[in-house]
C-alpha cells in the first residue's frame, strides 16, 4: 500500500462557479495505517450526459479527509460496478482494498434525484450496509457527505462528521479599507455562504446547539456588541449592549442560555444569560481578567480563561456559581478553551517558549499534550465527533485554517485563494 | 508592511528637533523619543517637560504639541502605564480639565498573541489604566469612553517584535 505520510494531496478544485471564498483543503500530514478503501464513480441516468455533482468523488475527498482512509485513486480502479451483481471480489482482493463503495445516481422525470449506495466488505465479500435517498438537485452534496458518514461509520465504529458545517471570519484589505466577513461553510469547504460583512472587527462565532443559529461579536457602531442570527434567514437581533466589553458568546448545550463576558461592573466577568428573555446572572468575582466561557457537555460546568493566579490559565466552576478550581498548570498561559463533546478533553491555547499553539488536556490523566507546531495557533474548535480539532495559523504572513486529529498524527490545511482566514467554529451535528 | 522603528523614530526625532510639522496620527512626542532610546537628547526632553506647565493651552490641532501624541504604548500582556505615558496623560488630562465639554474614546489594542477574547479584556485593562489616570489628574469620567478591540485592530501588520509593539496600545481620539 503506498503512504500517505506527507502526500500533499489537492483535494478540492475549485470546480464549480459557485466557489467564490471556497477553503482549499490540503492534506498536510497523512497516517500511516489507514484502512484501504476504493470508491468507484457512481452510475448516472438522467437527461444530461453527467450527473450534477460527482458523489463519489465527494465521498473519496470526505474519507481521505479524515485521515482514516485511503482511497484507490481513479486510475487504479480495475472495474467500475455500479450495483452488486457486478462485484468480483477476487479481483478487489488483487489491489488490495479492504472495502468497495458502489452506487448509482438517477435523475427524475420531476427534476428530483435518487441516489443509491453500496458497501461492501471486500475481504468477506459481502454487503454491510446500503440505502437509497431521494433529494433535490441543491442537496445532492448533502446526500454525498451523509453517505460518507454511514461509511465511516460503518467501518471506523465511530460517528463521522462530514454533513456538518464550520463558520469562520474571513478579512480581506488593510487599514481604513479591510473588510470582515463571517461565513458559514460545509465541513469540505464548499457552499461558502456570507452572514454577515462588516468594516468594523466581527469576531467570536458560536453555534446553537441546533446548528440554526450563530452568536457573535459585531464592532459594527464602534463598540462591542452581541448579536444572534439564523444561519438560514439571515434575520437577527442583538442579544448584548452594555457599556464596555460584550464578548465570548457561548450557548449552553440545551440552547436556553448563553455564557457570555461583560464588563459592565467594571471589571470582564462571566454571566450567564437566558436566551429568550434576556435575564442576567453573573457568575465570576474577581479583580482580575475572566473571559472565555465554554460549557461542559452536561451543562453543569463552565470552563474559562482568567489570569487571577497572574497569568493567563483554564478555571472550572459550577454553573450554578461557587469556587473556581485551577485546570491547568503547566505553562504561563492556556486560554481559549473549547471542550470535546464528551466532555473528557479540553482543547486551548498553550504558549510554550514564545510560541502560542494548540494543546489538548486530558481530564481524567491529567496529561496535556501539544498538537501543533505553529508559532501563533489560536481558536481550537472540536468535530462534532470528537476526532478533529479545527483551529487558526499562520501560513507566512496569510492566515489560515487547518485541523489536526486529537491524536496528532493527522493534518491539513484549510487557506482561500486571497485573504485571510480565522476563528473556524465547528457545527454541532443539530437537530 | 515591515516597519523599521527606530528608523521611523530618527525620523521623527529629526522632524521634531528642526521644528517641522510631522503628520498624522504617527507623530512621536519627545517623551517616547527617550523612551525608546534611539536618542537622550536633553534639550529635546526638557523642551517637553517645559511644555507641562502650561497644558491646558495647548490646541489639539498643534503637531508640535504634546497633544499631538495620542497614543500609549505597553510592555507584553501588561496594562501598566509607564512613566512617560503618565507624562503625557497628564498634558490630555489638563486640556480635558480646561475643555470639559470634549469627549475622548480610549481605544485599547493588543498584540496578535493569544486567544483574541483574552485579548479583548487586556486592551480593555489598558484602556482602564488610562481612563483612571486621567481620572486622577482631574478629568470627568462624562468624557472619557473606553473599548477595546483586542489583536482586531493592529496598528503594523507583521509578526515581528517591531510590529507587536506599536499593536500594543491605547490610542487618544478625540
Amino acid at each position: 500500500m503506498s503512504k500517505l505520510y506527507r502526500l500533499a494531496l489537492l483535494i478540492l478544485l475549485l470546480a464549480s462557479g459557485t466557489a467564490r471564498a471556497a477553503l482549499t483543503i490540503e492534506i498536510t500530514q497523512g497516517v500511516e495505517g489507514a484502512l484501504p478503501i476504493a470508491v468507484v464513480p457512481f452510475g448516472w441516468s438522467g437527461a444530461t450526459a453527467t450527473a450534477p455533482e460527482n458523489i463519489a468523488a465527494i465521498i473519496t475527498a470526505d474519507l481521505n479527509r479524515s485521515g482514516r482512509f485511503e482511497s484507490l485513486p481513479d486510475h487504479d480502479l480495475i472495474a467500475h460496478p455500479v450495483e452488486g451483481a457486478q462485484v468480483q471480489f477476487k479481483n478487489w482482493r488483487m489491489v488490495n482494498v479492504d472495502d468497495l463503495v458502489i452506487g448509482k445516481v438517477t435523475g427524475n422525470a420531476d427534476g428530483t434525484f435518487t441516489v443509491q449506495f453500496e458497501l461492501y466488505d471486500v475481504i468477506r465479500g459481502k454487503q454491510l450496509t446500503g440505502s437509497s435517498f431521494p433529494t433535490s438537485r441543491e442537496d445532492l452534496r448533502r446526500v454525498a457527505h451523509h453517505i460518507s458518514d454511514l461509511v465511516y461509520e460503518q467501518l471506523t465504529g465511530e460517528p463521522g462528521a462530514f454533513n456538518t458545517q464550520i463558520a469562520y471570519v474571513t478579512t480581506s484589505g488593510t487599514g481604513k479599507n479591510k473588510s470582515y466577513t463571517l461565513l458559514v461553510a460545509d465541513s469540505d469547504g464548499y457552499n461558502p455562504q456570507t452572514i454577515l460583512t462588516s468594516n468594523q472587527p466581527l469576531m467570536s462565532p458560536s453555534w446553537s446547539p441546533d446548528a440554526r443559529q450563530i452568536a457573535y461579536v459585531s464592532f459594527e457602531k464602534k463598540l462591542a456588541e452581541i448579536y444572534i442570527q439564523e444561519v438560514a434567514t439571515g434575520s437577527r437581533r442583538k442579544l448584548a449592549a452594555f457599556k464596555g466589553i460584550n464578548g465570548a458568546p457561548a450557548w449552553s448545550p440545551n440552547g436556553g442560555q448563553l455564557a457570555l463576558t461583560l464588563s459592565r461592573d467594571g471589571n470582564p466577568e462571566i454571566y450567564i444569560m437566558d436566551a429568550s428573555s434576556g435575564a442576567l446572572r453573573r457568575l465570576t468575582s474577581s479583580s482580575a481578567i475572566d473571559t472565555e466561557p465554554a460549557w461542559t457537555p452536561d451543562g453543569r460546568s463552565i470552563i474559562f480563561t482568567s489570569d487571577r493566579g497572574g497569568s493567563a490559565q483554564l478555571y472550572r466552576v459550577p454553573v450554578g456559581g461557587g469556587r473556581a478550581e485551577r485546570l491547568t498548570f503547566e505553562g504561563k498561559y492556556n486560554a481559549g478553551a473549547d471542550i470535546s463533546p464528551d466532555g473528557r478533553k479540553i482543547a486551548m491555547v498553550h504558549a510554550t517558549n514564545g510560541n502560542y499553539r494548540i494543546a489538548v488536556l486530558d481530564l481524567e490523566s491529567g496529561l496535556m499534550r501539544v498538537l501543533t507546531d505553529g508559532p501563533l495557533d489560536e481558536s481550537p474548535s472540536f468535530s462534532p465527533n470528537g476526532s478533529m480539532i479545527i483551529y487558526a495559523t499562520r501560513a507566512g504572513n496569510r492566515e489560515v485554517l487547518s485541523a489536526v486529529s486529537v491524536d496528532g498524527r493527522f493534518r491539513q490545511r484549510l487557506s482561500l485563494q486571497a485573504g485571510n482566514v480565522r476563528e473556524p467554529v465547528w457545527s454541532p451535528y443539530g437537530k | 508592511m515591515k516597519f523599521n522603528l527606530s528608523r521611523v523614530m530618527m525620523v521623527l526625532l529629526v522632524a521634531v528637533m528642526a521644528g517641522c510639522s510631522s503628520t498624522g496620527d504617527k507623530q512621536v512626542d519627545s517623551a517616547s523619543i527617550e523612551d525608546k532610546g534611539t536618542s537622550a537628547d536633553g534639550s529635546v526632553v526638557s523642551s517637553g517637560a517645559a511644555g507641562s506647565s502650561s497644558f491646558g493651552d495647548y490646541s489639539l490641532d498643534d503637531p508640535n504639541s504634546p497633544l499631538a501624541q495620542r497614543v500609549i504604548y505597553f510592555e507584553y500582556d501588561s496594562a501598566e502605564i509607564t512613566m512617560d505615558g503618565q507624562d503625557l496623560l497628564v498634558h490630555h488630562a489638563g486640556f480635558l480639565v480646561a475643555n470639559p465639554t470634549v469627549h475622548m474614546t480610549l481605544e485599547g489594542h493588543t498584540d496578535e498573541r493569544g486567544s483574541r477574547e483574552y485579548n479583548i479584556a487586556l486592551g480593555d485593562r489598558r484602556a482602564l489604566s488610562v481612563q483612571r489616570v486621567l481620572e486622577l489628574n482631574g478629568v470627568a469620567p462624562e468624557q472619557m469612553t473606553v473599548v477595546s478591540y483586542g489583536e482586531e485592530k493592529p496598528a503594523a501588520e507583521g509578526n515581528s517584535e517591531a510590529a507587536w509593539r506599536l499593536n500594543r496600545r491605547v490610542e487618544l481620539l478625540y
